[in-house]
Parts: structure tokens; sequence; C-alpha cells
């Protein structure tokens, strides 16, 4: 599949975003051997591979845990309460399981704060109905 | 495709509409689909093959019809109207088109929330399905590329899109028609469109509703700019964090491609234009058009000194146009209808209608498409319903990191680039966040400043380290330990950025400061003087005397 993207772009550098965004689709995250071989196939210093990598915040170099959860910070999340719903994620999930990120405005501004879980998108959050939800996915 | 095949494909679709009876249109956008619009189409889709009046019925998906806060919305074709806070539950009513019970959940298209406003961009939103060819061909899609690839010249499509007047819709308002010209004119073996889908200010999501909800109307817009400029080829530039738009224009590329179009030549015609998609990885000064350029190239998203300008140097040291994707979404309806047309909407520096994305504290959150020039008072309380009961409107912020705030006083205030520009905020690309009593100002800025101080791409030093100052200061402010010499060092700082950065986010990152000690310096003064927060947002330490 990696292989096949570099191979549909001629293995140019130019292509370099575009395949390690199919990289951590596969495997959840850049990995230093990982990121090596991509360095090796499209015939790029591993310096600027990493450069790359790391100058954007979508790429993750750890591994995602079973659960994930964004909490948006954008401007209107923010101004509804976003920061206290960060602290009570913080507050109330088991370290192992579960990955806090922050999300930079998921564009759902209308039914802020925004919180999401697994992929699901949940809306007019209070830290009661997160502390809920949340506990609902680990039991 | 040719023309013929075009023509008859819009009729067939136009008069399979005609014999439903009812076709009901569930919002699938994203907002609508946190509120699980996804079931509710599924429920009515049940009901209609339970009731077996598959054939008579449809149910589809569309594009946002704007009032996100009492989503999922739905609309039938019969009713013309709305059901507001949609449940898996309608599906037998709505699949009979039983309105009766709905009540107070019906929205008619005389609601306030619409009769002020005028759709174009937003158009097919709430009446065809983005996810299918046929829908968006039925509402005269692609019918302008058609023109612009058989029967204009390059030249006179320019001056149609010169004549509209139209200004990029990514927030500094630069004439569309004058870039597109200045491209146009360079001599190069290859030159390339770039639609700028990049839409990171926090605050707004015009842009990826619009790529949700009409995919291919930004797809025309490129390439008949692609046929005015005699380039081939065309990249989008999209937000990783918008899953749903990346497939949404990934299906619609697919789509054209199946049926001949931006793929080699297209309506027996010379003109060939291709699109390939690029995704972003999250970093906002990608939204900068040379940090762009250098992202689509595979590098560092680091922006470059101009001039050269993209239109003499852009991708790969080829002349290059960038617009944004609403200014694109405009361009097929200018070809339809005249640049005259156009021009006469809006106000006559700066015509047409813009998107608003309205969030913060407001009766009815969600997308609006207005005139520009719409007054600011128009837009939140006839459209938005003004503030919620018990609270008091306090200040809008537009034009998200790089804007400022408008205050009460100025609530009359025409919202066009040079009316906002004036007062010291920016159109942007059009968030508009509404803000009450409760918000501090100074937090606010603190808020901006965080943002642009971690979003600083870190190439040029008064943007890396000039944003870590002035957020130390703030920070230090509303943790009510501010100095009177802070307000001398800010307004420095302020000064520096502006004129030394490299880019405009640099640039930019003192206008949310500037703007709040212009309107609110009373909540700095508080805040340093009396250690005292007006909103009671910030902790501030208790004064000393104040323990019994």
């Amino acid at each position: 599949m990696l292989e096949r993207v570099m191979s549909r772009h001629q293995y140019s550098g130019s292509a370099l975003i575009e395949v390690l965004h199919t990289a951590q689709q596969l495997y959840g995250y850049l990995s230093k051997p990982l990121l090596g071989t991509i360095a090796h196939k499209l015939r790029l210093p591993p310096s600027k591979v990493l450069g790359v990598a790391t100058f954007y915040h979508l790429f993750r170099f750890v591994p995602v845990r079973e659960h994930t959860v964004v909490v948006c910070l954008g401007t209107a999340c923010y101004e509804a309460g976003g920061t206290e719903l960060m602290s009570t994620v913080k507050r109330h999930r088991p370290e192992s399981e579960w990955t806090v990120e922050a999300g930079r405005c998921v564009g759902s501004c209308g039914l802020a704060p925004v919180v999401i879980c697994d992929g699901e998108g949940l809306s007019r959050v209070t830290p009661e109905t997160l502390v809920t939800r949340l506990g609902g996915r680990l039991s | 495709m040719t023309a013929d095949s075009l023509h008859a494909m819009q009729r067939a679709e136009q008069q399979r509409r005609l014999r439903l009876e009812d076709r009901i249109l569930c919002c699938t956008v994203a907002g609508c689909l946190s509120g699980r619009a996804a079931a509710v189409r599924a429920s009515i889709q049940e009901q209609i093959d339970l009731q077996g009046r598959a054939g008579r019925v449809e149910v589809c998906g569309t594009g946002c019809m704007g009032l996100c806060c009492e989503g999922p919305l739905v609309r039938s074709s019969a009713a013309d109207a709305i059901l507001t806070n949609a449940t898996p539950a309608d599906g037998a009513a709505l699949a009979a088109g039983d309105w009766s019970r709905f009540g107070e959940r019906i929205l008619l298209p005389d609601h306030p929330f619409f009769a002020g406003q005028r759709r174009i961009i937003l158009g097919n939103s709430g009446h065809a399905d983005p996810e299918r060819f046929a829908d968006y061909v039925a509402g005269g899609g692609y019918r302008s590329l058609l023109r612009a690839a058989t029967e204009m010249a390059p030249e006179e499509i320019i001056a149609e899109v010169k004549k509209s007047r139209l200004r990029g819709r990514g927030g500094a308002g630069y004439p569309a028609g004058i870039k597109w010209e200045l491209v146009a004119r360079q001599r190069s073996a290859a030159k390339y469109v770039v639609c700028n889908a990049d839409e990171g200010d926090p605050g707004a999501f015009m842009n990826r509703s619009v790529l949700e909800g009409d995919p291919h109307r930004v797809l025309e817009g490129m390439a008949i700019a692609g046929r005015a400029l005699g380039a081939q080829q065309g990249y989008i530039y999209a937000r990783g964090e918008s899953p749903l738009a990346i497939a949404r224009l990934r299906t619609a590329l697919e789509q054209a491609q199946r049926e001949g179009l931006l793929r080699g030549q297209m309506f027996d015609s010379h003109f060939s234009f291709r699109i390939d998609l690029r995704i972003g990885a999250g970093a906002y000064v990608c939204g900068e058009e040379t940090a762009l350029l250098a992202s689509i190239e595979g590098k560092r998203g680091q922006p470059v000194p101009r001039p050269p300008y993209p239109p003499e140097s852009g991708l790969w040291g080829h002349p290059t146009l960038i617009n944004n994707v609403e200014t694109f979404a405009n361009i097929p309806t200018i070809l339809e209808k005249g640049g005259d047309w156009f021009a006469a909407i809006g106000t006559p520096a700066s015509p047409g209608t813009k998107v608003f994305a309205l969030a913060g504290r407001i009766v009815r959150t969600g997308l609006v498409e207005v005139p520009i020039g719409t007054p600011l008072r128009t837009i939140l309380y006839q459209l938005g319903g003004g503030v919620p009961k018990g609270h008091e409107f306090k200040a809008a912020q537009t034009g998200g990191p790089a804007g400022g705030c408008i205050p009460a006083r100025y609530l009359d205030l025409p919202m066009d680039y040079d009316s906002l520009t004036a007062i010291g905020t920016k159109m942007g690309s059009g968030g508009l966040i509404v803000l009450d009593s409760s918000s501090c100002m100074v937090d606010l800025a603190r808020f901006f400043m965080e943002f642009c101080m971690d979003e600083s791409c870190g190439k040029c030093i008064p943007c890396r380290a000039g944003t870590v100052q002035m957020h130390d200061i703030l920070a230090r402010m509303t943790r009510g330990e501010g100095v009177e010499s802070d307000f001398e060092i800010l307004e420095q700082l302020a000064a520096l950025l502006k004129e030394t950065s490299l880019c405009g986010l640099g640039i930019a990152a003192p206008n949310p400061v500037v703007s709040t000690l212009h309107h609110f310096r009373e909540e700095y003064e508080a805040h340093v003087h009396e250690r005292r927060c007006l909103a009671g947002h910030c902790r501030m330490p208790v004064p000393a005397g104040a323990i019994q």
C-alpha cells in the first residue's frame, strides 16, 4: 500500500507529505525505522524527512492508545468552556487506555464546545456528559 | 463528456425529479452528522421502503442549510419546509409526507434566518446531493465550464471576472480578475491553479461546509480558471483536520473524471485540465500562500520572502494562481449570470456575497450567506436571533488570530473589507464569534497569541521570539501579575512584529492585542492596576487586605 502511493508519485520527493499521511494511516504512527525506509525510497536525506514530519502537528511519533479523545480548543469552544473539559478529561481517564489531544478547531463551532471521542463528534458537551461518556467507553 | 451529453443529463435528472412526489434532503455536513443525521436518514429510507413509497419518494443527503444549532435538519421539496431537531422517530411521518405533527419544529423559507440571506455559494445546499454528479448538473452545473472551454476566449473569461469585481475571499480581498490577468500574461511552459482550502482560523467553517456541501462548484471554478490562464494542472490544498471534506472532494473528483471532465480533453475541445488533492497536516502557517506552495512541494511549510509573487514564480518556479475555496465557488455563477449581475450585489467596492460562520453567544449559530455590506446588526439580530436572554452583547470577533474585535458601538457597521479594516479588524475568511460580558478580552488576546506562538513556523525572529514575549506578558496580566510598563512593551512589540515579520502570520499576530487594547483598554487597566478581571473570567490573587 505504502509502496503503491510512492510508485504512483514516481518516488518523487515532492510526495513526501502524502507518503507520510499514508504511512500513519497504515501503522498508526511514524516510527524511526519507518521514517528511515521512506527516506531511502524517496531518495531524501533522513534529516529532511524527520524535519518535515515534525513540522506538522498531525504526524505522531508514538503509538496511539486504544481510545482517542480530542477536545476542541478553537475560539468558540475555548469561550464555551473547552479548557474545563480538557482538565475533566485529564482528571478522569486512566493513563493507559486514552490518547488525549487538544484540537485546533474541528469546524463545528455552532455546536461548541465539541469533543471527538473515538472519531465520533459530541456537541455541546458539559463536564458531566463527558464523564458519563468516558465512563461508558471504559466499561 | 460532450455538450450534448451534459444537456441530456441535466434534462433527464430534472424530469426524474418531476416524477417524484417528494424529495427529502437530510443535511449530511459535519455539524448535523454529529447530531446523528445519518441515523435520521437511514430511518427515513427504511420507512419509505416499509410504506412502499420507493420510486415516488426519495431521501438523499445535502449540504449545510445553515441553522447548525437546530440540527439535524431535514428539508422536504414537496412541503418546501425544513424540520429542525429531527430524530430517527420522525422517519415515518417524513416518509409519508405528514408534517402536521411537527408544529414549532417547522421552519419556512420566510423565517428571518433565511429571509435576510442571499445564497449563491450555498445555493445548492438544501437542494442537491453533494455526492451525486447528476444533482450538480441538474442545477446547471458544469455549463459554465462548457461555455468557457468551447465558446469563450481566455481573455473574455478574465474580462468577465474583472467586470464582476470579485475580491479574494481568503481575507485580504485582492481583486481576483487582476490576479488572474497577472498569471495569464506570464509566458511559461507550465502554469498552476491552486485552491487554498487550508481553512485554519479557529472559529471558521465556511470553506469546509462548501467543500462538504457542494464540492463540484469549487472544481468547476478551478477548471474555468485553468482555461482562462492556460494552465493544465490544479491542486487543492485541503485541511487534514476535515476528513469529510476530503472524502467528498475525492468522490467529486472521481465522478468528474469518470464523466470525462478533469481528465484529458473535455467537451470535444482542446482544453484539458486535471486536479490533484493535497492534504495538509495541521500547520496554520500553510494558509500563507508561499508556505502552502512549499507544502505542496513536500517541504516544511515555511514562507519565503515576496516578491517574486506566486503569479510570477510559484509552484516549482512556475506562474501560479492561488485563490480561496469561496473565490473559486463564485466563478461558475459569475460566468453563468455575467459580471455585471454579480457586481450589482453587495457594495460597489466589494460586490457579491460572503459566507459567515456564526458562533459564540448567539441564539442561532450556524452558517449564513449575505450580500457584502450587510450591517453587523442585521446578521446578529435578524439572522442570528440576537444574544440569549440574560446576556449582553460585548463584541464580535472576526478574522480569527489575524483579526480583531467589533465592539457594541459599531453594531451598525457594514460588513465589508474596507469598513472592517478601518476599525482595526479584518473580514478574514468569515468567522464571526459573538462575545458577551463573561468573556475577558485580555484572556482572548492571550488565547490568540498562544495560538500564533504555537503556529509560528520559526523562520523569522520577530515572529518566533516576539509572539513568545507578547504571550508571556498577556499571560502575566491574566494571572494578575501585570505591571505598568507592560503596556508600553506590548505596544512596541506589536509594532515590531507588524513591521518586520516575514509573512502574514507574524504581521497579523498582534492584531487581536492592538484591537482589544484600543477598544477595551479599561479591561487591561483593571487587570494591571486593580488586579481585577471585569469579566470575572481570570483567576486573580486575593488582595492582602481582603481577608478579614
